[in-house]
């Protein structure tokens, strides 16, 4: 059974429909990267899973239970990092990540001292003389340091320097080691290569796109570009080929995952020399998604 | 190497233009204000009108309004308006000036701390200041531009007043002076606001600290007043004393604003002074090295909610233990006159011990009601954590939502405990000097608890407010309406049901008042039903941030 487990989602602020049937599953384990433009209705559909918000329509299951009515009891279970992450000014680092993880109930003091050294975090400062990233590294903390089976973590790093998002990268990866599940909504898409085996990509409040990163790249076309002398349009008619251009004595041109093996045949028969073919970076799969070119 | 580098840095003069761009300021404050500026003027210039209206019409004849103005010249008559000049020859001119005028002056100092505040400190605590020095802003363009949109402000409250005045029917002059009389204590008002957005980091502890003075200035003259017709010393030591002294529709004098004016010049030099030794986000108090780790107590919704409101309830508990100290101080000035002649014990009711009693017994009432604007800023506390996203964090913790809400009214109910038990025993002690009687303390301080269900109930209706997401102002609106009937009600010649149905009358004035349980009961009844109310409506709602 998925840990969390959504089906045609809807939620409507007045006449903005943030959620329009939105589709998501994470499997127990993985670390799942959940992607979209800004206003796409991430955070919405985070908060409706932590059963701060009810959704107004389709079904909705976290670790097996209902977020809205079993919130309490499943929020033992689960740790959450906001996007936008407010403390209170007068409590310093310490004292929050301790209430945090008191309030929460289970969790592992050794760890805790252990996490604020990783992130360098001095915990005797108020929260008020933090800077976004430390007030990041405050939630990290508190989230990381907790027994939770699930972490929900909603742009975790967008407020950290480069050598504690590879810190925050480690960490998870060493919660996903442990067997926990981590549902992570980013923008850094070089961290959701490197976390996710899975990432489920959001726009306008649907599901536009699902799987592993291995299946997503598959859907799209390798560039290959080849010094050759063949004819162009003999290389176009070829079944899978696309998008053919001369540019001197090199081609250019993008190909099917499924027609490459013939392709890169013919260019061999042609007598090719120099040949680069290079997989669609995750970057350009995003984009196309996101702007919704490639549907 | 080191030489050509400095040759080519350009000097910069010191401090270059500090008011650069303050006109800028000033317009995008006029345009963020317009509204917020335009309710407050109409509001105060139409409830002058209104209240004018009123007693010239509840006050047709001159045996009418002789016996309004012995109720002024009471003890508590006088703490709540004024010195009593003109009570001789009562007319709406001197009721104007001695009753509305310390209250509208109070209310426009508010009005003008307030907007200093959240135009310098609060936007300086949001870090919005930020963006705003760094443009082609002087350094002291941002506290000079709140105060000019003060003195705007006060400006066309003053003229709205006068106005409202002269459409009554009062003479010229009069009006003038009760209008710049009020504008000017708002301007006192603004500077000290001033000074207080540069002591502390928080905007809401510089208003705090700012309504705390302003709230002391009006008791201290109150005090003054009962002390001797006319004034006393006391009543000399506040400028909302100052303007009351101009004697408007009496005696006319302006010379008295002139010392209010003086007062606002040397508080808004005191807050540029203070301004120029600090940092743009910084108080003035050194930032220290807290706890690295939370102490053992620190581990519910209950104790964190507490630890947020300890500073608040501390500066409550020192507020009300001064007023109460001053206010029971009182009971000496009517037992002196009692002594004088004791023909008027029989006109104020019995013997002197239950004059006495009756009067701690309504100060008690009194700062009851204060204790109730604690308990619903205190439980309103919830909607700013929500506002603030810290709401979603700790439900998210796995604290559930009555428990959450519930924190926030328990520890309310129970800091407003303990500030009505401190009242009532600070009132016992002022009057101690006067009665010789030390066992009053403890009477008084166990007799204040009878208000508690009153206060709770208001703490409910706001966290019902809270948990239905209507807009505070809907709670304030009762609260207010509730203390000014409460206060005023008696000398305002409302119908006794109302005067009655009142909430802070449904509980007995005890001691002086026997103990009425079935009706102490009935309150506590409502603040349950309020308060399970706003418990489950807050189960069923979507959390906005």
């Amino acid at each position: 059974m998925p840990v969390v487990d959504v089906h045609d989602l809807t939620k409507s602020f007045g006449a903005v429909r943030a959620l329009d049937h939105l589709d998501l599953s994470v499997e127990a384990g993985e670390v799942h990267g959940f992607l979209g433009p800004n206003g796409a209705g991430k955070t919405t559909t985070l908060r409706v899973l932590l059963g701060l918000i009810r959704a107004d329509g389709g079904t909705a299951r976290v670790l097996g239970a209902d977020p809205w009515a079993d919130a309490v009891a499943l929020h033992r279970r689960t740790a959450y990092v906001p996007g936008d992450v407010t403390l209170w000014p007068q409590l310093t680092g310490g004292e929050t990540v301790d209430l945090l993880l008191r309030l929460h109930g289970r969790h592992d003091r050794r760890r805790r001292d252990e996490l604020l050294e990783r992130f360098a975090l001095d915990p005797t400062r108020r929260a008020r003389t933090y800077s976004k990233g430390n007030r990041q590294k405050v939630a990290l903390v508190a989230a990381l340091a907790s027994e939770a089976e699930l972490l929900v973590l909603d742009e975790p790093t967008s407020g950290l320097d480069p050598l504690m998002e590879l810190v925050f990268q480690e960490c998870v990866a060493e919660a996903a080691a442990e067997g926990r599940t981590v549902l992570l909504s980013s923008h850094v898409l070089a961290e959701v290569e490197r976390l996710c085996e899975r990432v489920t990509i959001v726009r306008d409040g649907r599901t536009v796109l699902t799987g592993s990163l291995a299946d997503l790249r598959a859907l799209h076309r390798t560039s290959v570009s080849a010094t050759t002398a063949a004819d162009t349009a003999a290389l176009a008619a070829l079944p899978g080929v696309h998008d053919v251009r001369r540019d001197g004595e090199r081609v250019q041109l993008s190909v099917d995952d499924d027609a490459l093996p013939a392709l890169l045949a013919r260019l061999a028969a042609d007598g090719a020399r120099g040949l680069v073919a290079t997989p669609p970076s995750l970057e350009e799969l995003f984009v196309q998604q996101y702007a919704g070119a490639a549907r | 190497m080191t030489a050509v580098t400095q040759a080519r840095t350009p000097v910069v003069a010191p401090d270059p233009r500090p008011l650069a761009g303050t006109g800028t300021l000033v317009r995008v404050g006029l345009r963020r204000e317009r509204v917020r500026l335009a309710v407050w003027v109409a509001v105060l210039a139409g409830l002058l009108a209104t209240f004018a209206a009123a007693l010239q019409q509840a006050y047709p004849d001159a045996a009418a309004r002789q016996g309004r103005a012995a109720i002024m010249r009471e003890p508590s008559g006088a703490l709540l308006s004024g010195p009593g000049y003109g009570l001789d020859d009562y007319w709406i001119g001197p009721m104007v000036a001695n009753e509305l005028l310390g209250m509208l002056a109070v209310a426009v100092a508010l009005m003008s701390s307030f907007l200093v505040v959240r135009h310098t400190r609060a936007e300086e605590e949001h870090g919005r200041l930020d963006l705003v020095l760094a443009g082609a802003v002087g350094r002291r363009a941002p506290l000079v531009s709140a105060l000019v949109l003060a003195v705007l402000a006060d400006a066309a409250v003053a003229l709205a007043l006068a106005l409202a005045l002269l459409v009554a029917g009062l003479p010229l002059a009069g009006s003038l002076a009760v209008g710049a009389g009020v504008g000017a204590v708002g301007l006192v008002g603004a500077a000290l606001a001033a000074v207080t957005a540069q002591l502390t980091w928080r905007a809401r502890a510089a208003n705090g600290l700012a309504a705390a003075v302003v709230g002391l200035a009006f008791v201290v003259r109150g005090v003054g007043d009962v002390r001797q017709a006319g004034g006393s010393a006391l009543s000399w030591a506040s400028p909302i004393g100052w303007v009351q002294q101009m004697r408007a529709f009496v005696d006319l004098r302006w010379w008295p604003l002139l010392l209010v004016v003086v007062l606002a010049g040397v508080l808004v030099a005191v807050a540029l002074g203070l301004g120029r030794q600090r940092d743009v986000g910084a108080g003035l108090l050194p930032e220290r090295s807290g706890r690295a780790a939370a102490s053992p107590f620190l581990r519910s919704p209950f104790a964190l909610v507490a630890r947020l409101e300890r500073g608040a309830v501390v500066g409550w508990a020192a507020g009300l233990a001064v007023m109460a100290v001053l206010t029971g101080s009182l009971v000496e000035g009517v037992l002196d006159s009692i002594a004088a002649d004791p023909a008027l014990a029989a006109a104020f009711g019995a013997t002197g011990d239950d004059v006495v009693l009756g009067m701690l017994s309504a100060f008690v009432g009194f700062l009851a009601m204060a204790v109730t604007v604690f308990a619903v800023v205190s439980v309103l506390r919830a909607g700013r954590e929500e506002a603030h996203g810290r709401t979603s964090t700790v439900l998210a913790a796995s604290v559930g939502r009555p428990a959450w809400l519930g924190a926030h009214l328990a520890v309310a109910v129970v800091a407003s405990a303990v500030l009505l038990v401190l009242s009532g025993a600070a009132v016992g002690a002022g009057a101690v000097v006067a009665t010789d009687d030390p066992a009053l303390v403890g009477r008084l301080a166990v007799a204040a608890l009878v208000h508690l269900p009153v206060v709770a109930a208001f703490a409910g209706l706001a966290a019902l407010v809270h948990a239905v997401r209507a807009p505070t102002w809907t709670v304030w609106v009762v609260v207010v309406a509730c203390v000014v009937v409460g206060l005023y009600g008696g000398l305002l010649d409302l119908p006794d049901a109302v005067l009655d149905a009142v909430p802070f009358a449904l509980v007995p004035a005890a001691p002086a008042e026997a103990f009425d349980a079935p009706a102490v009961l009935g309150v506590t009844g409502a603040a349950a039903l309020l308060s399970a109310g706003a418990l489950t409506a807050y189960r069923r709602r979507d959390l906005v941030a």
